[in-house]
């Protein structure tokens, strides 16, 4: 697989991000669809390849006016966007297409044409788990959270910390949703969703979307912008049904995708300038930090309070504000992917000075896939 | 805790033993005859080896409270706050449930207290298991 062969040339969110009553579904793919041809200077004929979720390639294709010769309906949650970034670095290395389009748009607060939330009755979470009264991903989600903090000691406080730490970084960005600082105090007396969550340790619900464009490392040389090389990439899966995850303490699709993406790209931890960590909730980025092998078990709690992975610490971590601040239509990976993509081109809000390295790590569904891309702004 | 509204189970072919089973008051595993693997939720195969040669086994019934949340927002059928809880069985497998006789509160709620299998009846051909401290 690829190194450094295949690059992001074209990338972009919907114009705006947030409540967008104005556009159905279909229409955040395409406006931020055309944001990204735009971006680098690209018509719809000129792509040959489409990726998407939630909605089908083929009605995006259609809509947007794409021939193509490999389409990928891979729709696994939120890190789909990944995914979708792997198989289209090996489908450009094998030829099967030259200049892909991803694209990602959900109304996920105006549900405007926005297809329905269901589980069938028949199926395995409809028979054994719904039954027992969870309401999407803040009852399920966090069900693990409490056999975490008891293994390894992790507190409230700690788990409130990740919020307040993420709101710093979001106070730096001009289109995050949630800019003004935020105290543990606050996150600890916010509203009780589902113990021991609090509305401050949950995503918010917005409405926007985000669309990438890969070629090859060697045609991206004559695009525009500064191309973004993908090192490495990994994915995985382990179970639509949270209850039947094999380790709550840890998730078998991290430590699946994540190291499968460093060995790919022969980099090691300490080569890593910015890393994304897809945080639907407050707890996912203690996952993420000990699946991918940055810290030892147990330690990431300490590691985030101890201001490591804020401005100005060692590790910065999801400096766009994360699912927690900036946005999260539903399937937030799409905007983890633009903010590393942002950071390698050195036009980030909150830019790193010097970065070089960015991991890029999404889950789908509640720990059910995973999807890791290591992004370089060197070129081969 | 649960009152008329709560989302059902409906069962397939693969599954219709469990609620058989459920219906009756036994709460029914799988056992792969090759490889001695216990697992739920059912199928007709073992997860772990793939074998089709499989039996139906009654559970002890006996559990320990493996993790939860309590949930503060409104669903049919149920009366907030309560607990989601994901329960160990004696035999190995875990399932999601509620838990019953016990107040829904982090203080009552004690992970890895024991617990025993009560069923509760919703229709004519369904009845949930669900967990309540257990006795003795």
């Amino acid at each position: 697989m690829p190194r450094n062969t295949v690059a992001v040339v074209g990338a972009a969110e919907t114009t705006e991000l947030g409540v967008i009553p104005g556009l159905s579904q279909i229409g955040l793919h395409a406006d931020a669809a055309l944001n990204a041809m735009a971006d680098c200077g690209l018509k719809p004929a000129d792509i040959d390849g489409i990726a998407t979720a939630n909605e089908t390639p083929v009605q995006l294709a259609h809509y947007l006016g794409i021939t193509p010769t490999w389409i990928d309906g891979t729709s696994v949650g939120g890190c789909s966007f990944m995914i979708h970034v792997r198989h289209a670095a090996a489908a450009i290395e094998a030829g099967l297409a030259k200049t892909i389009l991803i694209t990602h748009g959900e109304s996920g607060k105006s549900r405007v044409a926005a297809p329905p939330r269901s589980v069938h009755p028949a199926s395995l979470n409809g028979q054994f788990e719904q039954p027992f009264g969870p309401m999407g991903p803040p009852s399920m989600f966090t069900i693990p959270v409490l056999r975490f903090m008891k293994t390894y000691g992790v507190t409230e406080e700690q788990i409130a910390r990740v919020a307040v730490v993420q709101r710093e970084w979001a106070s730096k960005n001009p289109r995050a949703t949630f800019r003004s600082p935020i105290t543990v105090d606050d996150v600890l007396n916010s509203r009780m969703i589902a113990y021991p969550f609090r509305l401050l340790m949950c995503c918010l619900v917005t409405d926007g979307g985000g669309a990438l464009i890969l070629t090859s490392a060697e045609r991206a040389r004559d695009f525009p912008t500064k191309p973004v090389y993908v090192l490495g990439t990994g994915e995985s899966a382990e179970t639509p049904m949270i209850s039947q995850m094999e380790d709550f303490t840890s998730s078998r699709a991290f430590r699946v995708a994540g190291p499968t993406a460093f060995r790919e790209a022969g980099i090691a931890h300490k080569d890593v300038d910015h890393l994304m960590i897809y945080d639907a909730f407050a707890h996912l980025p203690i996952y993420g930090l000990e699946d991918l092998g940055f810290v030892p078990r147990g330690e990431a709690a300490a590691f985030i309070a101890g201001g490591n992975t804020a401005p100005g610490g060692s590790l910065p971590l999801n400096t766009n504000g994360g699912g927690l601040s900036y946005m999260h239509s539903g399937m937030y990976g799409m905007y983890a992917l633009q903010e590393s993509v942002r950071q390698m081109r050195g036009i980030a809000a909150a830019q790193i000075p010097g970065a070089r390295v960015s991991v890029c790590h999404g889950v789908g569904g509640m720990f059910a896939a995973s999807g890791t891309i290591i992004f370089s702004n060197q070129a081969p | 805790m649960a009152t008329p509204g709560r989302a059902l189970p409906q069962p397939t072919p693969e599954t219709q033993h469990f609620w058989d089973g459920a219906k009756a008051g036994d709460l029914l595993l799988q056992r792969c005859d090759d490889c001695s693997k216990v697992y739920f939720p059912p199928r007709p195969f073992c997860p772990s080896c793939a074998s089709r040669r499989v039996s139906v086994a009654k559970a002890s019934g006996k559990a320990t409270l493996y993790s939860y949340v309590i949930h503060h927002r409104p669903v049919p059928g149920f009366t907030p706050p309560y607990a989601i809880a994901v329960v160990e069985l004696e035999e190995g497998p875990r399932m999601m449930t509620n838990i019953v006789d016990c107040p829904q509160t982090p203080e009552a709620l004690v992970l890895d207290m024991p617990l025993e299998v009560v069923f509760e009846p919703q229709t004519d051909s369904i009845s949930l298991p669900l967990f309540r401290p257990a006795k003795g």
